[in-house]
């Protein structure tokens, strides 16, 4: 079937069976590979991506649930090519991952944190990461980089209708 | 780390290069590699744990649109080698599809290829075949005491491994010994269970008789082991190492797999993928990590002083060797820990079962060995009734006494245990501790302290393997590096093998920039695929700081040495006098008279006149190290250098348990790390605390459980649990450096750091917790149900004795 999917700001048409879940659809119809398979039954969170700025499990969605929806991946949040977000550089300080697979996850995480809540307690990011499993790093460079980015985020020069 | 360093970068707080990419979604995992005309393989297992397969019907699945080809292990044996094994077990063959008879639940029946997975996994489904059930055998126990039923009937029993080794002066030093005690101690079958699943693809070209393979592997020698399976010469087997690896921690070797899609690539004619689903990961991946049982007694003096040790370990290996039976070998390298045991009995038995096939995982058998030490010193300072800290004070190796020679054979290199137990507790007191502690229970709550003092043998070499099978000659685990400065002058180093998580690029850039005086940062990493390769062992036994690091060490001071000697020559000096400085060489009488890094470079691309006599032109050089203290065989009388370095972890921790859910929460939790000099400050924290994660995981929540009928019943990520970061407390690390002399910088190894200690210091913990209630555990995972249980059982007996 043939759907319409607005992913990261264009919009997009692909040609997919009715069973295709969104994650299999962005990794291998979009070419948007930064979104993990891990589980495939919603509890590792490495295919999170951003759905209506909400993060949700795209293993657990079929692709045409999306569609009317805005989704945004990690490729969506990385400012341009070899240019990094705050979020992305704080994850890169403190060292906020190992082997990279749940990374993207994190950082969109991150992102939809950050928007809601400019200044999380630690508390409040171990929570908003709690649904995303990481067997690299025991979580710590993970949380010191969300704090981190929320600092830079906060201390940064804005125009004043984003303030 | 001291505030005055000796190095220019190394020790340094540096970023870490890989992550980049990473944070962009930008790595390369075998599962973004796809090549033109990829077909797709699902997997059809077996449901019994333990079946003689009488027949298959393909034709239903062959008809379902997509499919390609449906394979079954009668095929696949009769044009391949078994797997590779280090054993010599000639008559328990492992081969990627089971052939005549399945001994697993979950085992790999038949392979299904199609256009694409999901029709694939359809077809799967409609393949429909025909089981005789088979009695089954799934207790280690019962596995090794009977023969009433035999995993492997050929082979006659179902023990692969039974060799005991006694070093030292054990039954005198019991005789002596005023006091005894015996402990038997359950390591529960659990693993690493990384979050991208493995993955490979293998594409067979018979024009150039080549066989790609891009594979989500940590495997040693894995080349070798797809080659002599498949029947061709490795110069046909070409394995791209510049894959990422979405986390390993051992597990990834994915040689049945390969083998597989490597077999049908040739028959088919097209790449063939095979990419784990979590079920295929966690049932019939072969990734399973140990399940151990241990009888440990010790005979000590009424001073708590440990005289001797006798220990017996019963792995239960699953239903083929793989590389575990080899995980009993390790720890005989560290069979002691940090204690003065004088002597020691070690009975290291490997039985097949009808369960999952284990492989490699993180510490390689250390894990669980310390947790059989590790509880036997509370117990022996319970029975004494000594303060457990002070236990281990005094039976810890002093500073003053290395290098130590355990009674196994193995000198530990250096340490300063005492002076790492010092420091945390300089951290945190003990009283605070104890208070904090009392606090809880003076709330209602049970809550208990727990200590490990754990080693990391480092540096991995495979004296295991002929220490468990005299067969076996290894007595060389190399790793490599090449380096060369190209025709403008920029540096480019070459390793060779995967890396899983571990910033080995960030470490060959540091090292080669701290020999050349060079910012890492303008050196490029490379991983030429193994056809291009040096000989390399690959990142196992926390070794590759040591090895790789080593290796790049002197990869780069030959090349520096070559520039220093071009430039001597050409300044027409002595080369003592010639003065190596940030990329240039000047004359040590005349520091003027210099040669700058272009001017070397132009000499040795272009200007052969003005270098010395008989040198080769260009900039490039190598090095394959050998493992330092390598080379030896083990003894006649099983004595072994193992493992060339040791880092030293103590872990001090505080637990809290609600009696009435039985739920065990980690309040404090501080390490005390000496991994000798560290290279990247971030990494060896990032180890370290994944490490505690992992080993909170195997204390209290990870266990590949099975019913009575053989079926695996944690099949997911709902049923098994790993830690996320609710589960993970704050962790701070004390770090003490106590450089080793066998190595470079005096680094050791840090990969394993964390997991080998933090199962040990959480079952202590859980076990002072529940002391007052006069029971105990020794069986891990400590489950909140079990430990639910049995605080309701031990409150309910308590009130009725009242």
């Amino acid at each position: 079937m043939r759907i319409k999917l607005d992913i990261n700001g264009a919009e997009r048409e692909f040609d997919v069976e009715a069973r295709t879940t969104l994650l299999d659809c962005l990794r291998d119809h979009a070419a948007l590979t930064g979104a993990h398979a891990g589980c495939e039954h919603g509890v590792c969170g490495a295919c999170t991506v951003l759905f209506d700025g909400v993060a949700v499990r795209s293993c657990l969605m079929f692709a045409p649930q999306a569609e009317g929806s805005t989704i945004t991946t990690v490729e969506g949040v990385t400012p341009g090519p070899g240019e990094m977000s705050v979020i992305q550089d704080a994850f890169c300080e403190t060292h906020g991952m190992q082997c990279g697979y749940c990374t993207p996850a994190m950082v969109l995480v991150a992102h939809a944190l950050l928007i809601d809540n400019p200044n999380p307690t630690r508390e409040e990011i171990v929570d908003a990461i709690s649904g995303n499993i990481c067997r690299c790093t025991g979580y710590a460079q993970i949380i010191d980089a969300i704090a981190l980015a929320a600092e830079r985020r906060r201390g940064a020069n804005r125009p004043a209708e984003r303030a | 780390m001291s505030a005055i360093s000796k190095f220019r970068y190394v020790s340094t707080d540096r970023r870490v290069r890989e992550d980049r990419r990473f944070v962009a979604g930008k790595g390369k995992f075998v599962g973004d590699i796809v090549l033109p005309n990829t077909k797709h393989v699902a997997l059809v297992t077996c449901p019994h744990a333990a079946a003689r397969i009488v027949a298959i019907d393909k034709s239903a699945a062959l008809a379902m649109p997509g499919v390609h080809y449906i394979l079954d292990g009668d095929e696949l044996a009769a044009a391949t080698l078994p797997l590779m094994t280090g054993l010599d077990t000639p008559n328990v063959p492992r081969r990627p599809l089971a052939h005549q008879i399945a001994r697993y639940s979950g085992e790999w029946v038949v392979a299904v290829v199609a256009d694409t997975r999901a029709q694939a996994e359809d077809a799967a489904e409609e393949v429909v075949i025909d089981y005789e059930p088979l009695p089954f055998v799934l207790d280690a126990e019962q596995a090794l005491e009977s023969n009433d039923i035999l995993v492997h009937e050929a082979h006659g029993s179902n023990v692969l491994l039974d060799k005991t080794f006694t070093w030292g002066e054990v039954d005198k030093d019991f005789a002596a010994s005023p006091r005894k005690l015996k402990l038997r101690v359950k390591w529960g079958r659990s693993s690493t269970v990384p979050i991208e699943t493995f993955g490979v693809t293998a594409s067979w070209d018979p024009w150039r008789d080549m066989l790609d393979v891009y594979a989500s592997i940590q495997m040693p020698r894995f080349n070798d082991q797809i080659g002599v399976a498949l029947k061709i010469p490795l110069t046909s087997v070409r394995v791209h190492y510049d894959v990422d690896v979405g986390g390993s921690y051992g597990v990834k070797r994915g040689i049945k797999h390969t083998v597989l899609c490597g077999y049908l690539s040739r028959r088919l004619g097209f790449p063939i993928r095979l990419i784990e689903d979590r079920l295929e990961n966690m049932r019939g991946g072969d990734a399973h990590g140990p399940e151990r049982l241990f009888d440990v007694e010790v005979a000590f003096d009424d001073n708590g002083i440990v005289r001797a040790m006798k220990m017996r370990a019963l792995e239960n290996v699953g239903a083929y060797a793989g590389r575990s039976p080899f995980q009993l070998g390790k720890p005989v390298g560290a069979i002691v820990g940090p204690y003065k045991i004088q002597s020691v009995q070690y009975r290291a038995v490997a039985v097949v079962t009808n369960k999952t096939t284990q492989d490699a995982v993180r510490g390689f058998g250390q894990a669980p060995t310390n947790v059989a030490l590790e509880r036997t010193m509370d117990e022996v300072a319970n029975l004494l009734g000594l303060d457990r800290l002070e236990i281990r004070r005094r039976n810890m190796i002093r500073h003053e006494e290395f290098p130590y020679v355990i009674p196994s054979g193995t000198t530990y290199d250096s340490g300063d245990y005492h002076a790492v137990v010092d420091k945390v507790m300089a951290h945190t007191s003990y009283e605070s501790m104890k208070a904090e502690r009392d606090a809880f229970r003076a709330k209602g709550l049970l809550a208990g302290i727990g200590f490990a003092a754990c080693l990391e043998p480092s540096g991995g070499n495979a004296t295991f393997e002929a220490l468990l099978n005299s067969k076996v000659q290894t007595s060389t685990y190399m790793d490599s590096c090449r380096v060369n400065v190209d025709g403008l002058g920029a540096i480019t180093a070459m390793m060779h093998t995967t890396s899983s998580g571990q910033g080995h690029e960030t470490l060959v850039g540091t090292v080669i920039g701290e020999v050349l005086q060079v910012d890492p940062e303008m050196i490029r990493v490379v991983r030429p695929d193994s056809l291009n390769s040096l000989p390399s062992g690959t990142p196992v036994g926390s070794r590759m700081a040591i090895m790789l690091g080593g290796a790049a060490f002197h990869a780069a001071t030959k090349l520096k040495t070559k520039l220093v000697t071009i430039a001597a020559h050409d300044l027409g000096i002595p080369l003592e006098r010639a003065v190596y400085e940030n990329g240039e060489v000047y004359d040590k009488t005349n520091p003027e008279h210099r040669r700058s890094w272009l001017d070397l470079v132009q000499i040795a691309w272009r200007s052969y006149h003005r270098m010395p006599a008989d040198m080769e032109p260009g900039l490039a050089a190598s090095h394959i190290m050998q493992v330092p203290t390598g080379g030896h065989l083990p003894t006649a009388d099983g004595k072994v250098q193992m493992y060339p370095c040791t880092s030293f972890e103590f872990h001090f921790i505080l637990v809290s348990i609600d009696p009435v859910l039985g739920r065990p929460e980690i309040v404090k939790y501080r390490i005390g790390h000496d991994c000798g000099t560290v290279i990247n400050p971030k990494i060896v924290r990032g180890m370290t605390m994944g490490g505690i994660a992992h080993g909170i995981g195997a204390a209290l929540y990870e266990e590949f459980a099975y019913n009575d009928d053989g079926q695996l019943i944690a099949q997911s990520f709902m049923d098994y649990l790993l830690p996320s970061s609710h589960e993970v407390p704050d962790v701070e690390i004390i770090h003490h450096v106590t450089p080793s002399p066998n190595t470079v910088f005096g680094q050791k190894g840090s990969g394993e750091s964390g997991y080998l200690g933090a199962p040990a210091a959480v079952a202590n913990a859980v076990n002072d917790a529940l002391r007052p209630l006069g029971i105990s555990t020794n069986r891990l995972p400590i489950k909140v149900s079990t430990l639910g249980d049995m605080i309701a059982a031990a409150q309910e007996k308590k009130s009725k004795g009242q």
